[in-house]
């Protein structure tokens, strides 16, 4: 599995990625500066978590026009896998690769927590090494991470099963009390409808490693692997 | 001769009322701490100044519609409207 790991300026998740991918799971891993635009080599492009661009105007808003950004947009339109995680998350929406929208948390507190999360659906890549309904702990660390859509579109994200990660309580249950940020529908993660680009909020690359103190994320990056292995 | 015009442009950003505004509840409370119990609605949004050169208002306008649209706001969260003045100084540009 080729992995390519987006850097914009400001990115900060960018190298936590890469320890994952390159040196827990011994992939071939790339950084890929935002001004480069070859993505031929590329399997899965992730894009990190950070503040591209200062953050400036909006989260991810200046990163969705850089020549990475238009390469990714056409690797998502392949069908191939692209995942955005925290601030890849809010760029992958303005970029218009997944609905809605990421705006500031309802208690305008910068969360940096772990916290419970539902698998809701299994049968992706991103989640097909965990059980359906399991309950899994990931660290947030984000100012703007309050998903909102219109209703018709929450609904349609419903309805298609787009919803993979929601924020709960360690019983598996939602309600304001679990929910961090205030994100509607306690959304922590989408995909998109054929199910091959995914945003989420929590940082997967951050419980990877068993020294951190975690590994619910691991299965993610385990789930791409081997979906990967399956198709090459 | 084409005469190019400049204009300059005064872009208001502001959150549609469907999405909740934490930040404007929060200086609520901080002007109700002040004695302000009248104030209400409080709603923050962003303004933007910049200068276009355009051959006609309509071509300006046109363009702002865009840049707006793409780049300057959100439609899925942020609405945008702006106002258009002509500047003094005309361009002459190509022939």
């Amino acid at each position: 599995m080729n992995v390519g790991v987006v850097v914009f300026p400001g990115s900060n998740c960018d190298r936590d990625v890469v320890w994952v991918t390159q040196g827990l799971l011994n992939q071939p891993t790339r950084m890929i500066w935002h001004e480069d635009s070859d993505l031929s080599d590329i399997d899965v492009v992730i894009v990190p978590g950070g503040f591209s661009y200062g953050d400036y105007l909006r989260c991810g808003a200046i990163a969705r026009f850089s020549p990475v950004m238009q390469a990714t947009i056409k690797h998502a339109e392949q069908g191939k896998l692209v995942l955005g995680i925290c601030n890849g998350f809010q760029v992958l929406t303005e970029a218009g690769l997944l609905p809605g929208a990421l705006v500031r948390n309802r208690d305008l507190h910068f969360v940096c927590d772990r916290v419970p999360l539902k698998v809701e659906r299994t049968d992706l890549p991103w989640t097909n090494y965990y059980r359906t309904e399991e309950v899994i702990t990931l660290p947030i660390a984000h100012g703007e991470g309050s998903y909102y859509a219109d209703a018709n579109t929450l609904k349609s994200l419903e309805e298609n099963g787009q919803v993979l990660f929601r924020y709960c309580n360690a019983e598996g249950k939602s309600d304001q009390s679990s929910n961090p940020n205030g994100s509607l529908n306690h959304i922590a993660g989408i995909c998109n409808r054929q199910g091959n680009v995914l945003g989420m909020m929590p940082h997967p690359e951050r419980a990877s490693d068993p020294s951190l103190g975690g590994v619910d994320g691991m299965r993610l990056f385990e789930g791409m692997l081997g979906a990967i292995a399956a198709i090459l | 001769m084409t005469v190019t015009q400049n204009y300059q442009a005064q872009i208001y950003v502001t959150l549609r009322p469907s999405v909740l505004d934490p930040a404007g509840t929060a200086v609520k409370s901080g002007l109700s701490h002040m004695g302000y119990n009248n104030v209400e609605q409080i709603r923050i949004g962003k303004y933007v100044e910049l200068t276009i050169a355009a051959d006609s208002e309509d071509a300006a306008r046109q363009q702002l519609d865009q840049i707006c649209d793409q780049l300057l706001a959100n439609p899925v969260i942020e609405n945008y409207r702006f106002d258009l003045q002509k500047l003094s100084t005309p361009l002459n540009v190509g022939s």
